[in-house]
């Protein structure tokens, strides 16, 4: 296969500015991105940053400002929203008050003019998928949030879509149905192999749900990859802060390594920028005794327990902070106490060298 | 009860003041329906139970003539009101605020606003212009007029009805293959019409119970029910105009409790 099939969506050098003179907002700003063929591709980022819009440039909603959106090599920036064969699950479900469920699920296909018996048929098959037969016939307002968000799934689903665009679906479900739909979700594309667009801004649900994400911030892309590529592999200081916790420490290049503020040389990283800065997830700080001869010396300033792990923050010889994540052990003690030195070690193949 | 603010139900006289107010609107409507059903032809006494007021006046071809013209002239003004109200107020409100919104809600609002002596002596130097030109008689003068002066009755329902919409079902219509026509014959029109049921009944009843216009713009032997009833009042107080006055209430109240039933939030 190509490249060119390979890809389901590509945004090129995608613009979008809303307002006029000198309220102008970009919200999106030279994005190009592209989406493969079958995965589940979550877009993450905080509120603001333009993924709705993106979302909304997709599935047609809104024209750019600048740029091209292709969908499976068709360039398709001048179709309006009833000509893409892309659909939309809203945050707000959007459901026809007036339509029952049934009614609801078959619309795309009414609208589309399939023959009645595939409509029915196929309708059929969505509320079995979905697992709502039993309420075919219920206004959708009789039906709880997490029901109601099955028939928006349902609905977008059964005109089988090149691609599914969910913006937020979870937000508005509570905690164990949130876990549950998740789950649901991801046995829906798997099961039908449609490529999903998923926006949110929860990244544990990024990481655990999708094949690729896309970081984005103030209108930017900021790093596109899998979810091990984007924990373990940011390429900037805003990507390793917003998703999961982080050490960052500035660094300058010596001979033979990376040189830390306390002094300390960490060997094997490089760097051309004559100041950059370390980032180490705390879970890949290993703590040593004080006597450790190549460890980094560092005195523990506080202990905080979270159950299953214990968070002890170090301060090194600069005063500079780190945080180590520890396992609690059984007796409930982190083995280590506040006031004592200890020595820190980690691979430096765990640490990245930021250079912004 | 924790709320101590003013409240004009505590002030002294309160409660005379709106038992007056009550007996002052309705103890005449009703003393006009007991009466429709009085034996006698006196205004001072009752004198026993009787429908015959209501079989005279079906019997009068006046009286049905002008029913008919009524009927006619309230359906079709409302039926044209409603289609217009329904045009603006899709117009007005399903795009982000744009100069001239207020100018425009003046226009159609209009007839609310400018006595309506004043439009009907408008309409009828208009209309006799147009007379002269085309040399047209018809019930279309009475027609036009009464579909202009109902538009903002139908027009403030509509409008209220569309602006509780939520405009993520039209997005929601059109990403699912819905073209712009079939999104608004399927979604959006479908969640207007109650809307448009309680704009065409308040237009119709406006048009139904129209004087001051109706007698400036009709042609002889244009009697509308209002008009004639005025007519005959003119010389002698009958008992017949009572009895279809009841008629009216009666018509009046049915499609006002539609009315009320069509718009009232559903929970
Ligand atoms: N129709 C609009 N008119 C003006 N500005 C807009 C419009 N839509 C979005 N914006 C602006 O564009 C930026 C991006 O908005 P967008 O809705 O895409 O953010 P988001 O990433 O989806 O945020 P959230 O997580 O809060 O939903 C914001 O600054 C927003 O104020
Ligand atoms: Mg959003």
């Amino acid at each position: 296969m190509t490249a060119a099939t390979q890809s389901m969506i590509e945004a090129r050098h995608t613009v979008k500015a809303f307002g006029q003179g000198d309220h102008i907002v970009r919200a999106l700003d030279d994005v190009s991105i592209t989406i493969n063929k079958g995965e589940f591709f979550t877009l993450l980022g905080p509120s603001g940053c333009g993924k709705t819009t993106l979302l909304r440039l997709i599935a047609g909603f809104e024209m750019p400002t600048a740029g091209h959106i292709l969908l499976d090599g068709v360039d398709i920036t001048d179709l309006p929203p009833n000509r893409r064969p892309v659909n939309t699950v809203f945050q707000s479900y959007a459901l026809f008050p007036h339509l029952t469920v049934a009614q609801n699920i078959g619309f795309g296909l009414e609208m589309q003019g399939r023959p009645r018996a595939e409509v029915a048929k196929t309708t059929a098959e969505m509320l079995a998928l979905v697992k709502l037969e039993p309420m075919a016939n219920r206004k959708t307002s009789q039906l709880s949030g997490g029901q109601q968000q099955r028939v928006a799934l349902a609905r977008a689903l059964a005109p089988k879509p090149k691609v599914l665009l969910l913006d937020e679906p979870l937000s508005a479900l509570d905690l164990k149905l949130r876990k549950e739909m998740q789950v649901e979700l991801k046995r829906l594309q798997q099961e039908t192999g449609i490529t999903f667009v998923f926006v949110t801004h929860d990244q544990e649900e990024a990481l655990t749900m999708s094949d690729r994400i896309g970081v984005m911030s103030a209108g930017k892309l900021q790093q596109v990859g899998s979810p091990k590529d984007i924990y373990t592999r940011p390429v900037n200081r805003f990507v390793a802060s917003f998703i999961g916790e982080t050490n960052f420490l500035p660094a300058t290049p010596v001979a033979g390594g990376l040189q830390l503020g306390c002094g300390a040389v960490v060997e094997g990283l490089t760097t051309a920028k004559p100041s950059v800065t370390l980032t180490i997830r705390p879970e890949q700080i290993r703590i040593t005794p004080a006597d450790d001869a190549g460890a980094i010396p560092a005195t523990v300033t506080s202990l905080v327990y979270f159950g299953t792990d214990t968070h002890c923050h170090m301060a090194l010889s600069d005063g500079a902070e780190v945080v180590v994540r520890v396992q609690s052990p059984a007796s409930g003690e982190a083995g280590v106490r506040t006031g004592d030195s200890v020595g820190l070690r980690f691979q430096p193949a765990a640490a990245q060298v930021l250079e912004d | 009860m924790a709320d101590r603010g003013f409240s004009v139900s505590r002030l002294p006289g309160f409660t005379p003041t709106a038992m007056l107010v009550f007996v002052a609107l309705y103890l005449p409507i009703l003393m006009l329906v007991a009466f429709s059903f009085n034996a006698g032809k006196s205004v001072a006494s009752f004198e026993g139970f009787t429908l015959q007021w209501f079989v005279k006046a079906w019997a009068n071809d006046h009286v049905k003539d002008a029913t008919l013209r009524s009927l006619v002239i309230a359906v079709v003004a409302a039926s044209v009101a409603t289609v217009v109200a329904t045009a603006a107020a899709l117009g007005t409100t399903r795009r982000k605020a744009f100069k001239g919104q207020t100018f425009i809600y003046v226009v159609i609002n209009q007839p609310l606003m400018v006595p309506e002596i004043v439009t009907a002596v408008a309409l009828l130097i208009f209309f006799a212009q147009i007379k002269v030109l085309t040399g047209y008689q018809g019930l279309g003068y009475l027609v036009t007029a009464h579909a202009a002066f109902c538009i903002p009755f139908a027009y403030l329902p509509i409008r209220a009805r569309l602006e509780g919409m939520d405009l993520t079902l039209e997005s929601a219509a059109a990403d699912l293959y819905a073209s712009p026509w079939q999104t608004f014959r399927f979604v959006t029109l479908p969640l207007l019409l109650p809307g448009m049921i309680a704009g065409f009944m308040l237009a119709f009843v406006t048009s139904l119970d129209d004087v001051v216009i109706t007698l400036f713009v009709k042609s002889a032997g244009q009697d509308t029910l209002p008009t004639y009833m005025l007519g005959q009042i003119r010389r002698q107080i009958t008992t017949e105009v009572y009895a279809i006055s009841t008629v009216l209430l009666g018509l009046t109240v049915v499609l006002l409790t539609a009315f009320f039933l069509l718009t009232r939030k559903k929970d």
